[in-house]
């Protein structure tokens, strides 16, 4: 598993697939030279970017929504995730709700957030929270929920209270589970944030594609949609990697 | 370490259990699969519901959970913890007992060193052998120093040789750590092998119990006598020594020679499959040969039965489908009756 995280051969067909690209722009095998930049005008543009400053700036809005917006869905969906998963009791009574609310897209409540919240740092935060907290908690009362009662059983008899149990060995055994909730929900998150800024937020990655878009700059949409690539793709492997310190050696 | 004594337990499966389980003593549940056996240990451990009255050393426990009842228990699964390491997995009784740190790695070693698995310490389950596992759910049960210890088929998901030699290694620990036992099987043999006493159930009734060779020589009823594979048994009319650790024994005119050197023997007892049969009259020394006659045949599934009159005795033997065929034996004929001498088993007089 560790091994797979790896990149090593998984750069070669990336850089087959970049100089290919750059072949086609360069002998305009596509009419329309100036809607199919080459690859090596994109790094330009990126660089550029960079250096003055609005990728940065576009970025790091983006980045601090994703990261409070996560950290919070997660670790309330964690939290109550746990106790559902836990006690019948809050199950039998929080998974009709949760089932209910579980199947609504988080950009189907930008709307409702709009005029509830407005058009503020919170709106995109608050998105984010949603996206990431009703996937969380299901797969982490799922998690909970499916420990072999046995193990429960043997604790108990070693003398371990309800408290300890849920500790020591409850959640541990739950990892995978919160750990796959976690690790496609890091990814997704990327996802939501862009289009909410695409739609409603005048800050962030999203928001610069959608300039870009008005001014037609191929090259910048390009750039933007890499950046949300590699973010996507470091926070789903950051999980991922996560995982597998922690559950490698036993499973 | 405390008696154990279970008073009108009833439950869904057990109907009115009563039992007495001595300190220090190593009882064995024995019974078929369904008999309630692991129902009963889970009542002793307090992981069941139940009615009636559990008393360690005279004292109700019915109202102690588990976690207080101080029972050491191994699970038929074993069940170590996955994402705990093998010293970790041990500690994990004692840690709950907020014990100093130094004292629970005192405790840990001492384990590790008694089970000889000091080896394994730092490996994770998955890594472990069945025999490996075995040793390290049971220092695991054993850590928190319970007063008793519950074994539900511990050694049933092993291979032969391992499961011998575990045994051994078993009673041997139970009786230097002289902690109250209670071992469940269904297997005959590892019963009388480990058994201080045997309490045999069945469909949650407690059919006997005794010393092993008073269940197998003395069965109460059909029931157990069936369970223990329906032995011939015959009580002995006289005894005598022929010296060299054999003895011949006169059961019903029956003159039969056992290998045996000790007190004088009271009852023999034989299985039906160890009796053979012969319509000739088979060649070597006329020992533990005798004539008879069928008085019946019955066939099942696996065998056939065949009702014998020997002497004054009657006798089951049985044979496999496949050799009844080949022979021609009806009742009413008259064949060669042979009993295997080793495999002849001899209950003594004790006094």
């Amino acid at each position: 598993m560790l091994k797979k995280l790896r990149p090593g051969w998984g750069i070669l067909p990336v850089a087959i697939f970049l100089a290919i690209w750059e072949l086609v722009a360069r002998l305009n095998l596509i009419p329309g030279h100036f809607f199919f930049p080459p690859f090596s005008v994109v790094v330009q543009e990126l660089y550029h970017l960079a250096a003055n400053g609005v990728l940065g700036n576009n970025f790091l809005a983006s980045l601090v929504r994703v990261l409070i917006g996560f950290s919070a869905g997660s670790i309330a969906g964690i939290a109550v995730g746990i106790v559902m998963g836990w006690r019948e009791n809050f199950n039998k009574a929080l998974h009709p709700i949760i089932s209910l609310f579980y199947p609504i897209p988080a950009l189907g409540w930008l709307p409702l957030l709009m005029l509830w919240i407005g058009i503020n740092e919170l709106l995109p935060i608050a998105i984010i929270f949603i996206c990431s907290f009703f996937p969380v908690l299901y797969n982490t009362a799922t998690g909970i929920r499916s420990v072999d009662k046995d193990y429960i059983r043997v604790a108990r008899t070693l003398g371990a209270s309800d408290t300890r149990i849920l500790a020591t060995v409850a959640i541990p055994l739950a990892l995978p589970n919160i750990f796959t909730g976690l690790r496609l929900e890091a990814g997704m998150a990327w996802r939501v944030i862009i289009a909410a800024e695409m739609v409603a937020i005048p800050t962030g990655i999203g928001a610069l594609l959608m300039k870009a878009e008005s001014l037609i700059r191929i090259d910048i949409i390009i750039v933007c949609l890499i950046v949300l690539a590699v973010m996507c793709l470091a926070f789903e492997k950051f999980f991922q990697y996560m995982e597998a310190r922690l559950t490698n050696r036993w499973r | 370490m405390p008696s154990i004594e279970l008073k009108n337990i009833r439950q869904y499966i057990c109907r009115n259990v009563n039992l007495k389980i001595q300190d220090r003593e190593l009882l064995v549940l024995l019974g078929p699969n369904g008999a309630g056996k692991t129902t009963l240990v889970n009542i002793i451990a307090g992981l069941t519901e139940y009615e009636g009255s559990v008393l360690f050393d005279g004292v109700a426990v019915d109202k102690l959970p588990p976690s207080k009842r101080g029972v050491g228990y191994l699970f038929q699964d074993l069940l170590l913890f996955p994402h705990l390491d093998v010293a970790a997995n041990i500690a994990y009784g004692l840690r709950t007992q907020k014990q100093p740190q130094e004292q629970v790695e005192a405790r840990i070693n001492g384990l590790l060193q008694m089970m000889r698995i000091k080896h394994l310490a730092s490996r994770y389950p998955k890594h472990l052998s069945g025999g490996e596992k075995q040793r390290v759910a049971l220092a695991r049960a054993l850590a928190p120093s319970p007063r008793v210890l519950l074994l539900d088929e511990p050694l049933s998901s092993l291979d032969v040789p391992t499961t011998k030699y575990l045994r051994t290694e078993l009673k041997q620990l139970q009786q230097r750590l002289g902690i109250t036992t209670v071992y469940v099987t269904h297997d005959l043999q590892e019963a009388e092998e480990m058994a201080d006493r045997i309490a045999v159930l069945q469909d949650g009734h407690l059919e006997q119990v005794g010393k092993p060779e008073e269940v197998f020589f003395y069965p109460r009823n059909e029931r157990v006598s069936d369970f223990i594979g329906a032995p011939n048994i015959l009580d002995c009319d006289y005894c005598r020594s022929l010296g060299r650790g054999v003895m011949e024994v006169g059961c019903g005119g029956l003159v039969i020679i056992v290998p045996h050197d000790g007190n004088l023997v009271k009852r023999i007892a034989i299985f039906p499959h160890d009796i053979h049969i012969s319509e000739t009259r088979p060649p070597g020394p006329a020992v533990n040969r005798f004539k008879g006659t069928i008085t019946s045949l019955n066939s099942t599934q696996e065998a056939v039965s065949i009702e014998l009159k020997a002497g004054a005795k009657n006798l089951i033997a049985r044979m496999p489908h496949h050799i009844f065929e080949d022979m021609n034996l009806a009742a009413g004929k008259e064949v060669f009756v042979i009993l295997k001498l080793r495999r002849i088993r001899v209950y003594e007089d004790k006094d």
